[in-house]
């Protein structure tokens, strides 16, 4: 028996939705069926809180007297693009000032969020129309005009486990990785990751509301590096990072909370994104999919030592136990993203849907079939 | 019985062999696990002291006449909670697993009996929460 999207959300705005998140489906799952389920619940939430690299924020400053265009803008000494316009920006959370390189992009985002004042100073060649040449100021969110968050890549699905075969420590992305395999990283939720759930993104396309930051957000296209063609396993999940998801939502109304800006050690700045999407339990198929255990979920081991070679595979419930074994060796894992925050935001959209205030948006447009990567060539001219 | 302690050496007593006098004197078996110790300056030593409790007192009073501070470990190392995203960065970096992050809450626990000070924690936190006071030339 198929739902409809109309039919789910007319139970989520009567109250009468029922909401799990996907680590409680995981465990109704041991006793029910796929079928029994599909007739059961009407959606599950995912979440993840990890280290997104490829997010940022598009604001616009408002426009000065005199005006100025500006080509050249900093934001707490950061230098960030100068190429939108007159008065537009994008803040990526990556930017930094190599003289201070532990605060970055990410960091000016989550202050912009928590309300603290930012320096605006920007310069520009002056023009006929735009005669100012340098501005300096203070913003806040709250007297700027748009304040945007846009990914262009988050929510990998299923990322690689980190490790290092090396004699001597690496500082990376993924952690402080120990010499001699005394340690393995890995940051994706498990069973309760949003693209784990709907591997195939049956549900997830352009369009489709989820969580972002504390308030809703939307899917706004494939993530970038979205390959759709990697090996996947007996239960339908990849092996190794596959698809990612671009997303948007308006930063002013965002939590710190769900949002940080981070420093890894000799590596730079990043940020902590924190998402949730809902999954439709339309029928027996996405019941299925939903019922994936972190047992049946395997991802592949990689030595960031050494040229990022491929050591193995294990899976999410040996990584959750603390120990992996990967070719006869026995390496202490943990976490490199957080899964206490991850329950968290599954919780609280499971109660948005609960509580009739979030409805579930049909795709309208699904995501692309048939990708895979290319890598970059370098060509002498 | 054994415990784990920073002493903190004092300017005019990092010339003396006050560790060799634990041991001669007090009959304490000490394990050194940290020393930052250079003569002239202050210094740290984390050490884990194996006696019997009558003795370990007496070693205790015995430094603390020396003009050495002698703290728990847990009361030179912290990390500010408020502000931790459970994110479990510190526990994979933390070889001698002072810092665990597991299931079922996936919380950060912090046992400082088993930390040795390697300062590991100080550059694998993303968010830079772990403070180390452990002699002054590297503290963050």
């Amino acid at each position: 028996m198929a739902k409809t999207y109309a039919e789910i959300n007319d139970k989520i705005k009567k109250g009468t939705a029922v909401v799990l998140t996907a680590e409680e489906v995981s465990e109704v799952a041991k006793t029910l069926s796929p079928k029994e389920i599909a007739e059961k619940v009407d959606v599950v939430t995912t979440a993840t809180f990890g280290a997104m690299c490829s997010s940022g924020a598009f604001l616009n400053f408002g426009h000065a007297n005199p005006p100025i265009r500006m080509e050249k803008i900093e934001l707490n000494g950061i230098r960030v693009s100068g190429g939108l316009a007159a008065v537009d920006t994008y803040v990526g959370a990556t930017d930094c000032n190599p003289e201070n390189p532990s605060y970055g992009g990410a960091h000016i985002i989550e202050d912009l969020i928590a309300g603290k004042e930012i320096t605006l100073e920007a310069w520009g060649k002056g023009t006929d129309c735009y005669p100012r040449k340098h501005i300096k100021t203070i913003i806040t969110k709250d007297t700027i005009n748009e304040a945007i968050l846009y990914n262009p890549r988050n929510a990998y699905q299923n990322y690689n486990v980190a490790t290092n075969s090396t004699d001597k420590i690496k500082y990376t992305y993924m952690g402080t990785l120990l010499p001699k395999l005394r340690n393995a990283s890995y940051s994706t939720a498990g069973e309760l990751s949003p693209l784990l759930n709907d591997p195939e993104c049956r549900t997830i396309g352009l369009g489709t509301r989820i969580f972002l930051c504390g308030t809703e957000g939307y899917v706004t296209w494939n993530g970038t590096q979205f390959h759709s063609t990697k090996e996947i396993n007996e239960y339908g999940i990849p092996t190794s990072n596959a698809r990612t998801i671009a997303v948007i939502g308006d930063l002013k109304n965002m939590s710190t909370e769900f949002l940080r800006g981070v420093y890894y050690e000799k590596y730079g700045v990043s940020m902590f994104v924190g998402i949730g999407i809902p999954i439709p339990i339309l029928d027996e198929d996405l019941a299925r999919r939903v019922s994936i255990r972190n047992e049946q979920i395997e991802t592949t081991v990689v030595d960031y030592g050494d040229g990022n070679k491929i050591l193995g595979k294990t899976n999410y419930a040996a990584l959750q136990s603390g120990e992996i074994e990967v070719n006869g060796h026995k390496i202490k894992t943990a976490p490199v993203a957080s899964l206490s925050k991850a329950r968290q935001i599954a919780e609280i959209l499971k109660s948005w849907i609960q509580n009739g205030n979030f409805l579930l948006t049909e795709p309208v447009r699904p995501m692309p079939t048939g990708t895979s990567l290319k890598g970059l060539q370098e060509i002498e001219k | 019985m054994t415990k784990k302690v920073i002493l903190t050496f004092p300017v005019d007593a990092t010339d003396r062999p006050l560790t060799y006098d634990l041991i001669r004197i007090y009959d304490v078996k000490v394990n050194i696990l940290k020393a930052e110790i250079q003569p002239g300056k202050t210094g740290s030593l984390l050490i884990e002291m194996d006696a019997d409790p009558l003795r370990i007192e007496q070693a205790i009073a015995f430094l603390n006449d020396n003009g050495v501070t002698v703290s728990p470990v847990s009361s030179k190392i912290s990390y500010d909670e408020s502000r931790c995203i459970n994110c479990g960065n510190c526990a994979s970096a933390c070889f001698s697993h002072a810092l665990t992050i597991e299931a079922p809450d996936w919380k950060l626990q912090f046992n400082p009996e088993k930390c040795i000070a390697c300062k590991l924690c100080l550059k694998a936190c993303p968010l830079k929460l772990f403070k180390i006071e452990f002699s002054n030339s590297e503290s963050y």
